[in-house]
């Protein structure tokens, strides 16, 4: 089916543009001047942008379908204007062998949804001691290496690991806080945690972590034949910003993602004690946000991935201590960020669509797609309009947000997939 | 006030106007007949998701003594774990009538998140490191009965600061009753700031000219998590005879109890005239009434 999309404004990483029409056809952009269609679709106010990537959602199939499942997780997706997605290994059983990462693929495909990149465990069972296979991982269609979920504790498997994973071409993605100093804390260690009496996370145990992992990274670097990649990930500190800085400073192959969460909120959305706000690696401070920002407008952050984690509503509703980490957030990530950050901090837009696009596809390797004649119809068509967040109508399973009642715009009401449309919400 | 989460928000005279019923409730449970019907008619709840048999028994006694009825409800942290959450423990209880609820919980916040699911009165019985504010109101009204008043006095808490509810709502209400407050303890046990309080890895500087001294009890947990070392702790941290030298002659001793004999406090301290430890707990339950009258009385059912 050809379709086009009028009078739209253009948006990647090389800047806003147009309007245009944009006829899409045989699953590319046929032109960006008209011509006749099948299907029209009036743009007039609206931003067409490549389709986003996700570095970072948990779906929790295999074994925790009754939080997520491949459906409504990539579902989920598409209706956060995602065409591709990365999902963490740590199921139950983790994702640690090509059958696991194959058997993944072959139902997200049959879905027709957003496309399926899953990550595959760097350890076996993500136990931190023995290594996976990553040529046979990569053979099967893994698109990087992590124990994300662990914190890996052993420098030298670490090691081992990163020189494994170059050898294919594979990123090794890092949760990186060292796990005696963050003990049991449960928000972000400081005043507020004592006057709150909840145990501390202390930033300088991201920080502590993210410095060991460069010296781990600069070995692998010396050590190898093929240059390693470290891929950080949810970068919360304003301390770990700066290790990632001097490091890319320095030349070495690292990069790093933060998320939508620590990017809107602080410790001071613990002061209720609603476990929706309880996350790993903790909201931090004010100062911390202001820090990650300057790391997206600079370049020291490659991307925004959503860390989205759902978790069952009965579970949210424990206490603190109990309650586990995560928040949802595949389907407000955009409007989110379009927002607050855009809008209403004039964060450039240009820059943002990057984070969402290019940024993560240059860490998996990919090539970036723009929106010119030939490229591939993986697109999002983004609505100004504003609304406010309804966790109810969400398609993933956690129907919770700590940003209910945010009033957003920028929300996706098209999203297509190598031209064929995966979502729609036209009216 | 709807609920007793903390002490945030509370004014001085809420809290001597708290003190002052407390007091008729004293002398309530000198007569006779200890029994009033002020509660007649509604129903108190204690639930413990944490067990301090100590603490219901105070609560359940302050109830009755005002003719209330109660039920208690024990869960098992084990049954939490399969999933059963607080809130629908509390909805069940929410279902039968409940007019107050007692949460005593291991984990920080769980009183403050029940006011969202309940629509009865939540007394707070104690909420992980968090806060014990019915302690604290008895340790107050019974610093009141030694010292008279606690304006410019200056009262020192010794221990395990950080993990303590207890040293966290005195800190909150004491210095609300103008007292100056220090709170010594080792290091890794004192938290990095909480306002209201002054700081010290130094039990010598927090004890210099005190009028009273609170000990808090030392949990053999901090030191499994290598936060502290036994002997160290006796050594510099122990409320000994000696030590008291610095306080006021005849300063007071408190301890919310269970105490540790010759860890936190020198044994025959604890048996002496100073200890004010029985008198702490007989006063909670006058207490306890006075939480329960003001937080029932004229409430919309
Ligand atoms: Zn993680």
């Amino acid at each position: 089916m050809t379709i086009l999309i009028r009078n739209v404004t253009l948006v990647d990483a090389l800047g806003e543009r147009g309007p245009a029409d944009v006829l899409l056809g045989e699953g590319r952009i046929l032109s960006l001047e008209g011509g006749d269609a099948e299907r029209v679709i009036e743009g007039k106010g609206r931003l067409l942008a490549p389709g986003f990537l996700d570095l970072h959602a948990h779906l929790r199939e295999p074994g925790q379908e009754v939080k997520e499942n491949l459906a409504t997780g990539l579902l989920a997706a598409v209706r956060g204007g995602y065409t591709d997605l990365v999902s963490m290994p740590n199921t139950t059983p983790p994702v640690d062998t090509p059958e696991a990462v194959r058997a993944l693929r072959k139902k997200a495909q049959a879905l027709g949804l957003a496309r399926l990149h899953p990550a595959a465990a760097l350890t076996q069972g993500q136990e931190g001691r023995l290594l996976t296979e990553a040529g046979l991982l990569r053979e099967a269609g893994a698109a990087l290496l992590t124990d994300d979920g662990r914190t890996n504790e052993d420098a030298g498997v670490l090691a081992a690991g990163l020189l494994g994973a170059a050898a294919f071409g594979l990123p090794v993605a890092v949760h990186a806080e060292d796990a005696s100093l963050r003990r049991g804390g449960v928000m972000n260690d400081g005043p507020l945690a004592d006057l709150l009496g909840l145990p501390g996370n202390p930033p300088e145990a991201e920080a502590a972590r993210i410095a060991r992992d460069l010296e781990v990274l600069r070995y692998a670097l010396r050590r190898g034949q093929k240059k390693p990649r470290l891929h950080i990930q949810h970068l919360s500190t304003k301390r770990g910003l700066e290790l990632l800085r001097e490091a890319k400073g320095a030349g070495l192959p690292v990069t790093a993602e933060a998320t939508p969460h620590h990017l809107t909120l602080t410790e001071e959305a613990l002061k209720g004690f609603d476990p929706i706000f309880k996350v790993a690696p903790p909201l931090r401070t004010r100062e911390d946000v202001e820090a990650l920002l300057e790391g997206l407008l600079e370049g020291t952050l490659d991307a925004i991935a959503t860390d989205h984690a759902p978790h069952t509503q009965a579970e949210k509703e424990m206490d603190l201590l109990r309650a586990p980490f995560g928040i949802p957030s595949l389907e407000v990530a955009f409007p989110l960020l379009y927002t607050e950050l855009h809008r209403k901090r004039g964060f450039p837009l240009k820059r943002l669509v990057e984070l969402f696009t290019d940024g993560p596809r240059r860490v998996l390797g990919l090539r970036p797609i723009h929106l010119e004649e030939g490229a591939e119809a993986s697109l999002v068509l983004l609505d100004p309009k504003e609304r406010p967040v309804d966790p109810k109508a969400f398609a993933s399973k956690a129907r919770f947000s700590p940003w209910a009642g945010w009033v957003l715009a920028g929300w996706p009401v098209l999203t297509l997939v190598e031209g064929r449309v995966v979502y729609q919400a036209l009216e | 006030m709807r609920h007793l989460l903390d002490f945030a928000g509370w004014t001085k005279s809420e809290v001597e106007s708290l003190l002052e019923t407390a007091k008729v409730m004293a002398e309530v449970l000198e007569r006779p007949v200890k029994k009033v019907p002020a509660l007649q008619g509604f129903t108190v709840a204690t639930v413990f998701f944490e067990p301090s048999t100590r603490t219901r028994i105070s609560f359940e006694l302050a109830a009755r003594r005002m003719s209330a009825d109660v039920v208690s409800f024990a869960a098992a942290t084990s049954s939490l774990q399969k999933g059963e959450s607080y809130k629908d423990t509390l909805l069940t209880l929410e279902a039968m009538g409940i007019d107050a609820y007692v949460i005593r919980a291991d984990a920080a916040g769980v009183p403050h998140q029940a006011t969202r699911w309940v629509k009865g009165a939540v007394i707070n019985g104690g909420d992980g490191r968090r806060a014990h504010p019915t302690q604290a109101l008895l340790d107050a009204y019974t610093l009141l009965e030694a010292l008279g008043s606690l304006e410019g006095k200056k009262i020192a808490i010794v221990g395990d600061i950080l993990h303590s509810r207890v040293a966290r709502s005195n800190l909150e209400l004491l210095p609300l009753l103008g007292a100056e407050v220090w709170a010594a303890g080792p290091p890794t046990l004192l938290p990095q700031a909480l306002p209201g309080a002054r700081l010290t890895p130094h039990l010598e500087e927090a004890l210099e000219g005190a009028d009273a001294v609170m000990v808090l009890r030392l949990q053999r947990e901090r030191m499994e998590a290598g936060l502290v070392n036994l002997e160290d702790y006796i050594a510099h941290y122990q409320v000994t005879e000696e030590r008291l030298q610095k306080a006021k002659p005849g300063a007071p001793l408190l301890h919310p109890g269970p105490m540790n004999r010759d860890v936190e406090l020198e044994g025959t301290l604890a048996d002496s005239e100073r200890s004010l430890v029985n008198r702490q707990v007989h006063n909670g339950v006058a207490v306890r009434m006075a939480v329960l009258y003001h937080l029932l009385v004229g409430r919309e059912r």
